[in-house]
């Protein structure tokens, strides 16, 4: 901007203020800077320490609000952005922040301590961002303040020397120069430009929307902050598994698990429910994506309100369900076979479906069944618990053993491992429904001292040794599992982005500048017309603009006849000569 | 009926292949033909004239005057505009091919080539697109070859509005060879469809806009980057150094530091918007796909970075003394970030985008 800066120096108002850019204080402050003269006496120390203080906090205060410290914050904040790309965080993937805590045993109570798991919500992220909207409030308020200023003020007056601006064109006319300047103001009008007569030029200034829409922007920020923060604060969020044919009512109890924002809370949750009737799956049959999904749908019924009527629905990835002021997203699915338990005493302890949780791509699931209510023949307690994988499309291999090759139910087999015992499950320590805790349990063997464990397909029956019981793999259902959020204030957010955008588009794509005419009679009697225009150093528009303002003069200001001898022909000559060498003394005195 | 269509797919797609080889083969002569402009450029006698009266004007450099508009009414009143402080006063230089007129005839080939290739490169994405029956930019292999065609579009309308962008030509033939090398070798996929998550028309749109912003952005990037030379070369100039050698010919047939400053502001502040709406999009979609906004995702994050490091940009070139070499390097961390959310993140980094991945 060297050039504005310049040009504001050399031609005084008229190109001051072309934006409300805060000016840079590169001046050096020391102690006593701004105490002014010490009166003698403890009541002169006091003023004097008084206006020293005060005068350091203003220039703390205009330091942290200068466009350099904006710079270096915003730098500051994407610097500080990096660390939670790199390493897992805890809000976003727990699972995996704590297996990088079990790896790397040395550095983790340090990252720990850096808050490096916590990255976007840690005190020295937060201290940059925050620092940040502070320096961007105490930019925007003044700078809203002088934008308002300077839409009431007219456009600077005229330079006395046109000839300095950036671009420039002068001819001789035949017309009065009232009738140029009345001239160029109805076209300057016509061209949307704010115009102002003094004296014997028309100034203007077009443009504001630049200014405008620069603030919009930055106020918008502003916004998606408070939409953001509230977005966090009274957000809810959880999850649960649903296997067919089951429903789920919004309640805290009903989720498999439930992270409420800071004011968000059990009471908050408006009453709705809904039943998976079926979940429908495609996957690809061939090609080199094979068994990659195609379309996972979840076709449910649901109701709004504690006497809501049943409605049918459906729920698909990208496609989540609004209800109330709740999304429910489709977020996974398995299978959950279906067994029935006898235990030794030959009465059905068990019955049901049992989800296993799927391990990659072509749904390869483990799962584990947990009987408490068992009893052995002879009628004391003996809790059963199995655990084994559920295959899909079962196929062995030597390296593998058995394992699923394809997502869809092709050849479904159950694999498991049979313990009696103690489950663990009286404890009182909370438990995880898809983990068998085998401490207090002995793995089932036969007669020969191998494990019991059998490759099931439906209908088969896996008897347990000694009389203690059997399970029968009855059939497969699907479940699927359900993000439900409740996220406010995402239409402020929606709101601000789009005028962040739009200011951002006014900001970048507008040219602020202002365009002179002057019109006199010269010694000659001749009407010698002048016109300047300035813009910011980015505009290069200026002399195309110029340009159309001259073509649209001519007609009200015919050129005279004869050009003026003084007119050059090779610009190189006659305004460059004294221009270069005044602006060269200039430079060199910039730069001295 | 099923493996009848599949079977036309796989022609296109096959199809597909045969055009960007193809367009790499023309690409490749195109960047012979630039070796040879600027080959012939530096032999002009007329490069090193116009390049001794660049040393003589920067003795005094202060201001010079140029007139626009003079020549379609011939009484027309000029317009006569001064140039910036910030100009030095050194003239644009005269382009790869100097004052050669052999050179010229090869930079004319060259972009005659390059449109050639485009037209390829252009029918090798659309088959892409057709073989897949959807938007062409569903793994890294297709998001690169999209890309490519992307930049070489915007060169050529640039080109095609008659804007001086001719000295752009063998950087960005290079890069795109570069690209298409490292898409059909290392990130090549056959085509298939796209997984559940990824069906959504947000797709097009952000992506969309991502590669154009993509695009434009490395055109700016480029600029940035001769500009850093093409400056220190001009401060040499001033300083009075010879300006003569091998480097000072191929530098003073670039454009001037300030051009290529103003050049690389204009196109990365005129992305920026669009930038700004990619980053939205994305989180329009996720909103959608995954029911937050905002996640942190590692491929968000760098988004977030990268256009926080544009919008630094943007504030260094309006403060005092962060203009010139400083905001270009800015201009260069932001664009690095911007490649690195696109390769490293994909590759290094597993997020909740990486199925999109190698
Ligand atoms: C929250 C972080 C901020 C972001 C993301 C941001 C972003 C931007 C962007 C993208 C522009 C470019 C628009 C243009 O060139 O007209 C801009 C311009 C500007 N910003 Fe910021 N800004 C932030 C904070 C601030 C702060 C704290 C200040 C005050 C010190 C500030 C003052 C300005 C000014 C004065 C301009 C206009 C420059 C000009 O007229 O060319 N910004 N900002």
């Amino acid at each position: 901007m060297s050039t504005t800066e310049t040009d504001e120096s050399e031609l005084g108002t008229a190109g001051a203020q072309l934006s409300t850019a805060p000016q840079e204080d590169l001046g050096t402050v020391v102690p006593g800077s701004f105490g002014g003269v010490r009166a003698p006496g403890l009541g002169g120390g006091l003023a004097w320490t008084g206006r020293e203080v005060w005068g350091w906090v203003r220039w703390m205060w205009r330091q942290l609000t200068s466009m350099r410290v904006a710079l270096i914050l915003l730098f500051l904040l994407s610097l500080a952005a990096i660390p939670g790309s790199l390493i897992p965080q805890t809000n976003t993937n727990a699972v995996k922040a704590q297996d990088f805590k079990d790896a790397h045993t040395t550095v983790a109570p340090i990252y720990e301590k850096l808050g490096l798991f916590h990255v976007y919500s840690s005190p020295w992220f937060s201290a940059i961002y925050i620092l940040l909207f502070i320096s961007l409030a105490g930019c925007i308020v003044p700078r809203s303040w002088q934008f308002v200023g300077q839409l009431r003020a007219k456009p600077p007056a005229a330079p006395r020397n046109l000839t300095r601006l950036p671009a420039y064109a002068t001819w001789r006319t035949t017309a009065e120069p009232e009738q140029v300047l009345d001239g160029a103001q109805k076209l300057l009008r016509k061209r949307r430009f704010r115009t102002a007569v003094g004296g014997s030029a028309v100034a203007s200034e077009k443009g504001f929307l630049r200014e405008a829409g620069n603030l919009i922007f930055h106020i918008a920020l502003f916004g998606l902050l408070i939409s953001f923060a509230v977005g966090q604060l009274w957000k809810g969020d959880g999850s649960k598994l649903i296997v067919e044919g089951d429903g789920f009512t919004n309640t805290v109890t009903s989720y498999d698990d439930f992270t409420p924002g800071t004011f968000y809370g059990a009471d908050d949750l408006n009453p709705f429910g809904f039943t998976l009737d079926s979940f429908t799956a495609t996957y690809a049959t061939s090609g080199p994506d094979i068994g990659t999904a195609r379309t996972f749908r979840a076709n449910i019924h649901y109701w709004n309100g504690a006497d809501g009527k049943q409605q049918k629905s459906s729920i698909e990835v990208n496609k989540p369900l609004e209800i109330g002021g709740s999304k429910i997203y489709l977020n996974g699915h398995g299978y959950a076979p279906v067994v029935t338990v006898k235990d030794g005493t030959g009465t059905v302890v068990y019955q049901g479906a049992v989800a296993f949780l799927p391990t990659d791509t072509d749904l390869n699931s483990t799962g584990v069944i947990k009987v408490p209510d068992a009893r052995d023949k002879s009628g004391k307690t003996d809790q059963l618990g199995f655990s084994g994988s559920f295959l899909p499309t079962a196929v062995v291999s030597q390296t593998r053993g058995w394992y699923s090759s394809f997502p869809a139910l092709a050849n479904p087999a159950l694999i498991l491992n049979a313990y009696h015992g103690d489950l663990g499950v009286d404890s009182g320590l909370p438990q995880n429904v898809y983990q068998l805790d085998t401490k207090n349990m002995k793995q089932f063997k036969d007669a020969k001292g191998n494990i019991v464990s059998k490759v099931m397909q439906v209908g088969d029956t896996m008897t347990l040794p000694d009389g203690a019981g059997s399970i029968t793999f009855n059939g497969i259902k699907t479940f699927a599992q359900f993000q439900i959020t409740h996220q406010p204030a995402t239409g402020w957010a929606l709101g601000s982005v789009i005028s962040m955008i739009a200011g951002l588009i006014g900001s970048l794509f507008i040219q602020r500048r202002r365009v002179w005419v002057r019109a006199v009679r010269g010694a000659d009697g001749v009407t010698v017309v002048e016109l300047a225009g300035l813009g910011r150093s980015e505009s290069a528009k200026i002399a195309d603009e110029l340009g159309t303002v001259v073509d649209g003069l001519l007609p009200v200001a015919p050129q005279a006849s004869e050009d003026p001898p003084e007119e050059p022909e090779d610009p190189t000559e006659d305004p460059t000569e004294d221009l270069s060498a005044e602006t060269r003394s200039e430079d060199e005195g910039a730069r001295a | 009926m099923i493996t009848a269509a599949a079977a036309v797919n796989e022609n296109v797609a096959h199809i597909s292949n045969y055009l960007v080889y193809s367009a790499m083969a023309v690409y490749t002569l195109a960047f012979l033909a630039h070796i040879a402009e600027w080959t012939f450029g530096s032999r002009s006698k007329v490069a090193v004239q116009s390049a001794a009266l660049v040393g003589e004007q920067s003795a005094k450099p202060a201001v010079t005057v140029r007139s626009q508009g003079g020549t379609t009414v011939l009484d027309r009143p000029k317009v006569v505009t001064r140039t910036t402080a910030s100009d030095r006063g050194i003239p644009d230089g005269p382009g790869a091919a100097g004052e050669d007129e052999q050179g010229d005839l090869y930079g004319r080939i060259a972009i005659s080539l390059t449109a050639l290739a485009w037209v390829l490169h252009v029918g090798g994405v659309v088959a892409r697109a057709v073989s897949v029956e959807r938007a062409p930019w569903g793994n890294m292999y297709e998001f690169s070859m999209t890309f490519g065609a992307t930049a070489v579009t915007a060169y050529l309308v640039l080109l095609l509005l008659k804007k001086n962008v001719r000295w752009i030509g063998l950087f960005l033939v290079t890069a795109v060879l570069l690209d298409l090398g490292l898409a059909v070798s290392v990130l090549y996929t056959a085509s298939d469809q796209l997984v559940p998550a990824l069906h959504s028309y947000w797709l097009w749109i952000h992506v969309s806009c991502a590669i154009i912003s993509g695009a434009v952005f490395f055109l700016g990037a480029t600029a940035t980057f001769l500009y850093l030379f093409r400056d220190n070369y001009e401060v040499g100039l001033t300083q009075g150094k010879p300006n003569k050698g091998t480097w000072a010919g191929i530098m003073n047939r670039l454009p001037a530091a300030a051009s290529l400053d103003k050049f690389a502001y204009r196109v990365n502040a005129a992305v920026f918007p669009l930038w700004t709406f990619t980053i939205i999009a994305g989180a329009i979609w996720a909103e959608a796909a995954w029911g937050r906004y905002w996640g942190w995702d590692p491929k968000e994050t760098w988004s977030f970075i990268t256009w926080v490091v544009y919008a630094c940009y943007l504030h260094a070139r309006a403060t005092a003394g962060w203009k010139g070499r400083k905001a270009a390097y800015l201009a260069l961390l932001a664009f690095a970030c911007f490649i690195f959310n696109y390769y490293g993140v994909n590759i290094f980094i597993t997020g909740k985008h990486s199925y999109a991945g190698v």
